[in-house]
């Protein structure tokens, strides 16, 4: 079975993470973004990946090599010459989604969530139909596009950023198609949402899969934390053994077996700690994530911050407020750190009061 | 043989100080781990032949007070008294109140000086200066440098560069008059009495004849500065002395910082037993740093440049301090970081917790360049972004920030902080 995920473009949300590497390969819970999915897809049976790609393919061809043989699965680069919006990139790929004549499916390459492929599959086949979108309940549906379907699932309407309460489902970014769906689309850039979908729903071929457990679209910072959060809560649940335990462990941590945690942390709840971090003595970090090749010097406390491979945060430092920094950035001791997007290979030497951009 | 006459003001003046002044009268205010006048009267006590020291205000002679004189006479072996003024009588009208204790023992002359004042005394060179005087009436003022946009703040004056005479003399000044600005010190003979009398009788006069010019003091008060000193200049009975020396107000809390870095560095010219060093199993020292003898520092703390930690203060593990000031009996826990900030009496800063403010030093780039008398708001009514102080028993929970901000005492914080004042 074939997949299709939907990778695009520059991430510029995540940045300053997304400058120097594709957003795929940015590290969630201690695995770069694009495998959580990949793994999932390979479990329900997809044997051939492709990717729709317009940026550092080739840092992410790479990087995917070594997982095609591990996983023993054919991994594809679609590459869009220029950008094709939500739906172009399947008429690019159309000759490969067509072989084998069976569904395939099709995924925002920024969703977190326990992916349900199996259990799609099962009710796509059921339904006989030519597309299955998954549906997602959130707070504030206003912010999303909202999807309006009948009791047996069958989709009637979308809305987008509905200005008044319509209904609390929106599009998870999950599809599984039928091939038949390719012959609605043409080569150039087009959205499926607000192109394809309506005349789909109109010919009564969309259904609705609803989801079950956490989700969330982590393509920015805000976001990916509470998205992180969720993550390790569903592993808690799931595989708690993966999680760490121990003096100065709190809540729910992840840590990567390389790292070295000082004496007298307090780490958690909410934390990811990346391979060959060193947190030395006495740091606090809450609700955050540490990517490769950090340090962390002692008595520094830290919460809601992404922080990019090889920092150095100093001594003292409190940094807060979704701060998120690029790679190889340095903070010098004893500064304050206020929602500040720094980018790679920046040492900073004053404090950051209030949220801005460091260049 | 001479004396030396302290004017250390009352309540109702140096409202500038709140909240640090709310507790405590502000001369007993501790800078550098001492009274502010305690540095006064030990300069004073390095020369020999001042017999007694007075101190005159109108503060209610507190516990606080009377004991600090008490043990401060006893420590110098100097007699000193405090005359407390019935009420506020400006900078010489408490001087002519008490000109009879004052004079009692025929001094040849009296140094005079305002509390508020933060300076390295040049007391042994001025008295050289005025004894080298070749008239018998003479007062001398202590002066300094300015910057021409900063000196009018002050008291300006015009020096005859051969005889040192003042040939002029205006406080505050609305336009540019000298940038040598008078230090608040001063060394009168006893004929000053005359000149203060001569005042003292015409306002008292006017009252009845109608026409008091001391509008909205009472007929008592009478300003050293302005009533006195500036009809003195140019009648060849008032001298200036310059000096190089560290000189500062101390109005505001801000200053006190200020002053707290500099008396901390002159400890390191007359009392380097004060300052702490590193040793082994002691706390990291970076720079001037005065730790009380009864305070109790884990030794994996970091303190200073320029930090003064007051009696019976606990400064836990991993803690960080720098240019700040923690007043006794305060609690520092674990891993705080307390920078640019005063920490008051009784208070504690939570683990993990930052409290900081930001220093208002003078321009580096410009010599004799003074602090700034920053007003509290801005122009578009924001705080100005100073040092932040802790009045007494604050509480500060662990992991959060008190950033440019200033709370009262008692006060209880919940969360973080930042450019606002806590009543």
């Amino acid at each position: 079975m074939k997949a299709l995920i939907l990778v695009g473009g520059y991430g510029t949300r995540l940045r300053p993470l997304t400058l120097n590497r594709p957003k795929p390969l940015v590290e969630f819970g201690n695995k770069p973004m694009i495998l959580h999915q990949v793994e999932a897809l390979v479990e329900a049976g997809v044997n051939h990946i492709i990717l729709a790609v317009s940026y550092l393919s080739d840092m992410l061809e790479q990087a995917l090599k070594a997982q095609e043989q591990k996983l023993n699965i054919k991994i594809t680069m679609s590459h869009e010459e220029e950008p094709l919006g939500t739906a172009g990139p399947l008429a690019l790929a159309k000759k490969l989604l067509k072989e084998g004549n069976e569904p395939f499916f099709v995924l925002n390459s920024d969703i977190s969530c326990d992916f349900p492929f199996k259990a799609m599959i099962e009710t796509h086949k059921k339904n006989g139909k030519e597309g299955l979108i998954v549906v997602t309940k959130v707070e504030e549906p206003s912010k999303y596009g909202v999807v309006i379907y009948d009791k047996t699932g069958r989709i009637e309407r979308f809305v987008e950023k509905p200005q008044e309460f319509v209904s609390n489902k929106i599009n998870a970014g999950l599809y599984i198609f039928s091939p038949a769906i390719l012959d609605r689309i043409q080569l150039k850039p087009t959205s499926i949402e607000k192109e394809v979908f309506p005349n789909m729903a109109k010919d009564g071929e969309l259904f609705a899969f609803e989801l079950k457990g956490y989700w969330m679209d982590v393509g920015q910072p805000k976001d990916f934390l509470t998205g992180m959060c969720l993550y390790l809560t569903h592993l808690r649940s799931t595989t708690p053994e993966k999680l760490a335990k121990g003096d100065g462990i709190v809540g729910n941590v992840l840590v990567d077996p390389s790292a070295k945690i000082g004496k007298n942390c307090r780490i958690g709840p909410n934390v990811t700690i990346g391979p060959d971090v060193i947190v030395e003595d006495g740091v606090c970090i809450k609700r955050s994530t540490v990517l490769k090749g950090t340090t962390c010097k002692s008595h520094s406390w830290i919460e809601s911050a992404i922080i990019g491979w090889k920092c150095t945060i100093g001594q003292w430092v409190r940094m807060e407020n979704v701060s998120v920094l690029g790679e190889d950035v340095i903070v010098k001791d004893e500064l304050y750190v206020n929602g500040g997007r720094i980018l790679p290979h920046k040492s900073i030497g004053d404090s950051v009061a209030e949220p801005q951009i460091i260049m | 043989m001479l004396k030396a006459i302290i004017l250390i003001g009352g309540a109702q003046k140096g409202t500038r100080f709140r909240p640090l002044s709310l507790e405590l009268p502000k001369p007993l205010f501790p800078v550098a781990g001492f009274p502010m006048v305690y540095h006064h009267i030990e300069a004073c006590s390095r020369v020999p032949d001042i017999k007694e020291i007075l101190l005159t205000g109108f503060y209610q002679p507190t516990d606080a007070l009377v004991k600090f004189i008490q043990d401060t006479s006893k420590q110098f072996k100097i007699p000193i008294r405090y005359l407390q003024e019935y009420t506020s009588l400006g900078t010489a009208g408490g001087l002519y109140h008490f000109r009879d204790q004052i004079l009692s023992g025929n001094p040849e002359s009296f140094f005079v000086f305002n509390v508020d004042v933060c300076c390295d005394f040049p007391l042994e060179e001025m008295l050289e200066f005025h004894k080298s005087l070749p008239v018998n009436v003479k007062f001398t003022m202590l002066a300094t440098q300015a910057t021409k946009q900063q000196s009018v703040n002050y008291g300006c004056l015009v020096e005859d560069e051969e005889t040192h005479e003042v040939r002029h003399y205006v406080e505050k000044p609305q336009t540019f008059v000298s940038s040598t600005i008078n230090c608040g010190t001063y060394l009168f003979t006893p004929e000053i009495f005359q000149d203060i009398g001569e005042v003292f009788q015409k306002n008292q006069d006017a009252m009845f004849n109608g026409g008091l010019d001391n509008v909205g003091n009472g007929r008592d008060t009478i300003r050293l500065e302005q009533d006195i000193l500036s009809p003195l200049a140019g009648t060849g009975k008032l001298f200036v002395y310059k000096t190089a020396r560290f000189w500062s107000q101390i109005k505001s809390a801000g200053s006190a910082i200020y002053a707290n870095r500099h008396y901390l560095e002159l400890y390191g010219k007359y009392h380097p037993e004060r300052l702490a060093e590193n040793c082994d199993g002691g706390p990291k020292i970076i720079g001037d740093v005065f730790i009380h003898p009864t305070a109790s520092v884990d030794h994996t703390a970091t303190l200073g440049p320029n930090v003064t930690i007051g009696v019976n203060v606990h400064v836990g593990p991993g803690v960080r301090v720098r240019e700040s000031m923690v007043l006794q009996g305060a609690r520092l826990e674990d891993h705080c970081c307390v920078l640019n900030s005063i920490v008051g009496w009784n208070s504690t800063v939570g683990s993990w917790s930052r409290v900081e403010g930001t220093p208002c030093d003078p321009n580096p780039n410009a010599p004799f360049s003074k602090i700034e008398g920053d007003t509290l708001f801005k122009n578009d009514g924001r705080l100005n972004p100073s040092i932040t102080i802790l009045g007494s028993n604050v509480f500060v929970p662990a992991e959060i920030i008190i950033l440019n901000s200033i709370v009262l005492p008692h006060k209880d914080i919940s969360d973080s902080v930042k450019n606002q004042i806590l009543l």
